[in-house]
């Protein structure tokens, strides 16, 4: 059949079974613009407000469904909008197509109007990229792009189309198999690294499985589950791998690392054996690097083979898909007891303790709207972060339900992600409910976003954690740069009002007994809500390994915390 | 490249690139990001139309692993492997004028005919020298001729084969797969 190019880029959509599309339209993607209405309503699209969104949206989207996130942008400034998004889905390996607008053929090179070179903007932070200069060439392009966005190790991948060649016909030819001959990812381990692996987990005493990401991209929860209880090995997860495995599970040991639980940092450092199944040894993760695990032996589960022995140096690897993976392992793993571990686990949670914070009566701890938001919505809904403070007690405090329900900006740390990353889980879960943990810092980066959740009647609830600073960055300062607190302090708008502009009902939390009633009312309403929690402006997040320390180096809560009371007047948290 | 530092170790990798725009770049780039530190790189055409071929040669301080693993991840790099520790044949081929006179004339042609090598150009004040062997080779030849003057050099960088009858790279193993058994998630 022929088609224009704009034509035959939405009928790839179609077959690659995209229903959303996220995205703004400018001069050079017009002609895709032009022919989108003819695909409506088998494919949806929501404007955004800038292209950061669009990315960001697209990989929220896509670390939901599983599917493949796609965003358009048009050329130049559109294109280059969408980088810091596009770089976010990178460092977390989640499946983006991006589709931008490109100046037409004739102007390429010579800097047209709006052109930027994409293609070389984005070439370190995509898992590939294409201009293409055939309109014939789009359906294979295209196509190849949704294969190796989502193949072995998920990552974007972006096609710059000039806007000459969205508008040419050409008979439009389906192609069945497009995968590329030099990419071919590893699916399925070798069977007798298996074995090796089955071999030290059974001599192991102290043995620690580290769940990451490629847990939840693999959808392998299950197995990951089965070889905890089947093995009898405690369970960490990394930022990115909270929600890979139940938080009110016996075997769960909650987030390792620089805000991570004292007790797993200690425990790391004791393990003889570390199950590391789908994470990369992120520095945020290990501490320096040299005195990380010093005792421990690693079995590394991996679908990127780049990754193996890039931080570590595993002495057994399983390459391949983490659910396939698993379920080699799990068909080679016997029951151990091992009650000294399991009793040591016990005294470094009693001696070491993460989860308490002062039961203040008047002012509002940030960790107490968290964990109130947790309980009060039963942990039944989705919770999409931005970066910081924030963040960090989001992911100290996490008690959701649903597997892959923690959705949050872990490698690249993109303040901002949560708006636009709220409407992407959103549209992907109209059902369900969204919540949005902001810090006061992030949300103003993407607020404008605030449109396109109002436009589009997207009933997020969002919670500014307001303590009227960047507050990470006050940490730091704190810490480690003399108290010299620079450009940190945040004079905010009023919250509550910009959200009235936009449509959206606006609360505020100043006090301690303030917080149940708004998220209560928060849950009641139906549309989108902005909550304003006013919370104690200098908290700091601990505990906190400093950087460049180890983990054994850990800083843990505040003196003051630990010797309240947990019964009298502290909360106390830990299941 | 460091000129006569001939015993320090190297990593000599050699890959097949698919012929598309771009690919040379990418390898590059991620070289580049990843803090590889190249001494040298030559790319060209294979025997195989739309394949091209390509040494790298990096510092012995870069984790060649690493190097093999994160190019080998490029869609555009077919195959790529370490041959440091191989039986390889090597070469690079170098280009060097030379001042050119009477009193140099003899000693000149008789350090060319000494190492095989060939003068290619003459003028009244210079010839050009046209080398080809491994770097040792090369760099002796460029020691010797400093003594009369070189007023330029260019040289290819290294170029690498594996000896014996074996291909350097595997041939390309038809995709049997199916989609299915690259396992994509399935939706829920």
């Amino acid at each position: 059949m022929q088609m224009t190019g704009a034509e035959m880029i939405l009928e790839v959509l179609l077959r690659e079974g995209v229903e959303v599309v996220f995205g703004l339209p400018g001069g050079a993607n017009l002609p895709l613009y032009d022919a989108l209405p003819r695909y409506f309503p088998r494919i949806r699209h929501y404007l955004v407000r800038h292209e950061q969104a669009a990315a960001m949206a697209a990989d929220a989207y896509a670390r939901v469904t599983g599917r493949v996130g796609v965003c358009f942008a048009t050329s130049g400034p559109g294109a280059t909008n969408l980088v810091t998004g596009i770089a976010n889905a990178w460092m977390d390996s989640v499946p983006v197509v991006a589709i931008t607008g490109s100046v037409v053929r004739s102007l390429i090179g010579r800097d047209g109007f709006q052109e930027a070179d994409i293609t070389g903007i984005t070439m370190p932070i995509t898992k590939h990229n294409y201009l293409v200069r055939d309109v014939r060439d789009i359906p294979r392009v295209l196509r190849e792009a949704f294969y190796i966005a989502r193949a072995g190790r998920p990552g974007p991948v972006l096609v710059d189309i000039p806007r000459d060649v969205q508008q040419e016909r050409a008979e439009f030819e389906w192609p069945e198999d497009v995968r590329p001959r030099g990419y071919r990812p590893p699916v399925e381990p070798d069977p007798r690294e298996v074995e090796r692996a089955a071999r030290l987990i059974a001599e192991s005493d102290r043995p620690l499985i580290l769940a990451g990401h490629g847990v939840i991209l693999a959808q392998a929860y299950d197995e990951l589950r089965e070889l905890a209880e089947r093995a009898n090995v405690p369970v960490i997860t990394t930022l990115l791998g909270i929600s890979a495995f139940p938080p009110d599970h016996p075997l769960y040991l909650g987030m390792p690392g620089m805000h991570g639980m004292h007790w797993n940092n200690l425990a790391i450092s004791e393990a003889d054996l570390l199950i590391a199944v789908g994470m990369r040894f992120d520095d945020r993760v290990t501490g320096r690097l040299k005195d990380f695990a010093p005792r421990a032996r690693v079995i590394h589960i991996e679908v990127d083979p780049a990754e193996v022995g890039k931080n570590v140096r595993p002495t057994v690897t399983l390459l391949g898909n983490a659910r396939v993976c698993l379920r080699a392992l799990n068909g080679e793993v016997r029951y151990k007891e091992r009650s000294e571990w399991f009793a040591r686990l016990e005294v470094l949670r009693r001696e070491y303790p993460s989860l308490v914070y002062p039961d203040d009566p008047v002012e509002v701890r940030p960790q107490y709207v968290i964990q109130k938001i947790y309980e009060m919505t039963d942990g039944d809904a989705y919770f999409v972060t931005g970066v910081g403070q924030h963040q960090m007690w989001a992911a100290q405090f996490f008690r959701g339900r649903r597997p892959n329900s923690f959705i949050t900006s872990g490698g690249l740390g993109t303040m901002g992600y949560e708006i636009p990353g709220a409407i992407g889980v959103q549209v992907a879960r109209p059902g369900d409910l969204v919540w949005a943990i902001c810090g006061d810092g992030g949300f103003q980066m993407t607020c404008p976003e605030l449109a396109t959740v109002a436009e589009n009647g997207l009933p997020i609830k969002f919670a500014i954690i307001n303590n009227g600073h960047h507050g990470m960055v006050r940490q730091w300062q704190q810490l480690f740069y003399r108290g010299n607190l620079v450009a940190s302090r945040l004079r905010n708008p009023d919250f509550v009002r910009l959200a009235e502009a936009y449509g959206i009902l606006g609360l505020r939390a100043v006090r301690r007994e303030d917080v149940p009633a708004v998220i209560d009312r928060a849950l009641r309403h139906e549309g989108p809500v902005l909550i304003d929690f006013r919370v104690k402006q200098d908290e700091n997040c601990y505990p906190m390994v400093p950087p460049g320390a180890s983990l054994q180096e850990t800083i843990g809560l505040p003196e003051a915390y630990r010797v309240l009371d947990p019964k009298s007047s502290a909360v106390e948290v830990e299941s | 490249m460091r000129d006569g530092d001939i015993r320090r170790r190297r990593h000599t990798v050699i890959a097949q690139l698919e012929d598309r725009p771009g690919a040379l770049n990418r390898v590059v780039s991620r070289c580049r990001q990843r803090g590889f530190d190249i001494e040298s790189l030559v790319v060209g055409r294979s025997e195989t139309p739309g394949l091209l071929r390509m040494t790298l040669v990096v510092d012995g301080n870069t984790d060649a692993e690493q190097v093999v693993r994160q190019l080998g991840k490029l869609v555009d790099v077919l195959d790529i492997r370490d041959v440091s520790d191989e039986d390889t044949l090597v070469r690079e081929m170098a280009l060097i004028k030379v001042r050119w006179d009477a009193d140099r004339r003899t000693p000149i042609t008789e350090v060319v005919r000494a190492f095989r090598a060939r003068i290619v150009d003459v003028s009244p004040a210079s010839v050009i020298v046209e080398v080809t062997g491994d770097e040792g080779k090369v760099d002796a030849l460029v020691r010797l001729l400093q003594d009369y003057g070189i007023i330029e050099m260019v040289r290819t960088g290294r170029l690498a084969m594996l000896r014996g009858p074996a291909p350097s790279h595997p041939p390309l193993e038809p995709l049997e797969e199916t989609y299915e058994s690259c396992p994509v998630p399935q939706p829920r």
